[in-house]
């Protein structure tokens, strides 16, 4: 069984579809999305009602997640900074996990079988 | 609670066994309805009645997601609450004849008396189209309070208090301005509820909130608004139904409905505008809310002056109620530190205050051989009445407040507990929630269904 490595993105709502695209260009086909909120160097934003403000510090991302096994995690970095890179804070963070195993509910497959397309 | 329901039942019932069929064959009487004058007053209560849902709405958007149901609740529940008080006493003790000034009798509850062809007293229309007018401004009276302690209180204490304080409060004032009482003997001039509505809910909004605390977590995590669209769809209905309201206390089709209607847009233009260049100015941008919170201030400040004024003082009241009622809430809560929830005083007590004192300085006979002169068409005196009567509706609204409130806190629990306030009053106070299966205000995910996108 291949290497199964779990991969978060957490980023910017904006860079979605750009996102997407570039990794469905190397061949990560499956993924989850969540808009979630978060903090990190980037302290969020005042709001104003009725003339009393208030700090919203927990600031709209997205976050990506996917498990890949065939293509090499170093692409997928490589890929996702190149896009989501603006060089601002809040660009977002990437997380890699090592993943135990996997199983496709539909047909019971565990392992690398479970994630790969099979076409 | 058994026995409070089967004595209420029973008291209904007699009620109605008392009240007589109708009196037919009035007598032929001497003025004639108008149909224009009718049509325009049944219309004009319809629009008013709309008001309160749309303030339900309004405050609605205030709150957080998790007690928008159980604030709209409140002001939608309060229309048929009121309504029904309305026609068992309230009408008969607001404008059935007078005891020692204070109060009407009894003579007229249950409608009794009031029949098809009964005609208005010195008026042109049904008298039941002066009951229902009357009946849908009882209704948004109480409701406007509830913006004062959204957020926390049991749904039970609220049916309560704002039964009692339509009875014991608001009918009286009423009384005094327009029934005939002491307020109106003395000369004090409010078209359509500056006092007798925006103050009055507005003060006792501010002893109410004071009395019960704040919200848990106010001044610590932000405490914002979940729907800022819903806000201005009620501002809209609002603004609406106030043409009814203020144009439709002429009780005719006439010039003075048409009066009181432009300086009513007049007014509301003047303080929507006011408002936010204020907040441009100090906050550094214009909002939306803003905007909304404005007109609604204008509309306020003009209720009272209404059918007494001509057009470029009713711009210079909204003018100024923008301003006004944008620093009550801006800066005087703040520094305060009373936690008014949707602002009910800080708009209808604040913008209230001002129109009534408004009235007396630009009130005109030329607009309105009922109303009077105001000070700056001569006659100090009626700046003195003004400010007699404010100080009266705020010494009621407080007092009487104060009282209810702690006679309803000896027998009910009012504030809900911690935990029911934590997760919410629509939940724990009513079982049902607004948005399906939302995670955080604003964003509802698709909730456990199969779809096929």
């Amino acid at each position: 069984m291949k290497k199964l490595t779990k991969i978060d993105i957490i980023t910017r709502p904006g860079k979605l579809e750009e996102l997407k695209e570039a990794l469905n260009a190397i061949g990560v086909a499956g993924m989850t999305v969540s808009q979630v909120y978060g903090c990190g160097l980037q302290k969020g934003h005042k709001e104003v009602y009725r003339g009393q403000e208030y700090a919203i510090n927990l600031v709209p991302k997205v976050k990506v997640e996917t498990v890949i096994c065939e293509i090499p995690v170093e692409k997928v970095l490589e890929v996702a900074q190149k896009v989501l890179k603006t060089g601002q804070i809040g660009d977002g963070k990437i997380f890699v996990y090592n993943v135990e195993n996997a199983v496709r509910i539909r047909t019971g497959e565990e392992g690398d079988i479970a994630i790969i397309d099979q076409k | 609670m058994k026995k409070l329901w089967s004595t209420m039942l029973t008291t209904l019932m007699l009620v109605a066994m008392m009240v007589p069929v109708a009196f037919a064959a009035d007598a032929e009487a001497a003025t004639k309805i108008d149909s224009g004058d009718t049509a325009w007053v049944l219309v004009s209560a319809a629009m008013v009645f709309i008001m309160t849902p749309g303030l339900g709405f309004f405050y609605g958007g205030m709150v957080r997601s998790k007690n928008v149901l159980s604030t709209i609740m409140q002001s939608f529940f309060i229309v048929a609450l009121i309504s029904v008080e309305w026609v068992l006493f309230g009408y008969s003790l607001t404008f059935s004849g007078d005891v020692s000034g204070i109060i009407g009798n009894l003579d007229k509850a249950g409608l009794a008396g009031i029949g098809v062809t009964t005609i208005l007293d010195n008026g042109t229309i049904p008298e039941f189209a002066f009951v229902a007018f009357q009946c849908m401004f009882a209704v948004i009276t109480p409701a406007l309070i509830t913006g004062a302690f959204a957020e926390r209180i049991k749904f039970s204490a609220f049916v309560v208090f704002s039964s009692l304080w339509a009875i014991f409060i608001y009918n009286p004032m009423a009384h005094w301005v327009w029934g005939g009482g002491w307020l109106a003997k003395l000369g004090a001039l409010d078209f359509a509820g500056g006092l007798v509505i925006h103050i009055l809910s507005g003060v006792s909004g501010l002893v109410f909130c004071l009395m019960v605390g704040k919200r848990r977590g106010y001044g610590k995590s932000p405490i914002i608004p979940h729907n800022i669209p819903m806000i201005v769809i009620g501002a809209t209905l609002l603004w609406f139904g106030w043409f009814g309201f203020n144009a439709g206390s002429a009780l005719g089709a006439n010039g003075l409905a048409a009066s009181a209607f432009i300086v009513s847009q007049i007014a509301a233009a003047g303080a929507t505008v006011s408002w936010v260049v204020a907040e441009w100015i100090y906050n550094g941008k214009p909002t939306l809310f803003g905007a909304a919170s404005g007109c609604i201030a204008g509309l306020v400040a003009i209720t009272p002056a209404a059918g007494y004024v001509t057009p470029m003082p009713a711009l210079i009241i909204g003018l100024v109620g923008g301003v006004v009622c944008y620093f009550s809430v801006a800066v005087v809560k703040a520094k305060l530190g009373y936690d008014d929830s949707l602002d009910a005083f800080g708009v209808h007590g604040v913008g209230g205050t001002w129109g009534a004192i408004a009235t007396g300085l630009w009130a005109t006979t030329s607009v309105n051989e009922a109303g009077a002169d105001g000070l700056f068409y001569g006659n100090p005196d009626l700046v003195v009445t003004q400010l007699i009567s404010v100080v009266t509706a705020w010494v009621f609204a407080i007092v009487g407040t104060f009282i209810l409130v702690k006679l309803i806190g000896l027998f009910m629990q009012i504030r809900v507990d911690e935990a029911d306030e934590v997760a919410g009053v629509d939940i724990s106070g009513h079982g049902e929630s607004a948005y399906g299966q939302s995670i955080v205000a604003g964003h509802p995910v698709i909730g456990g269904q199969d779809v096929n996108l």
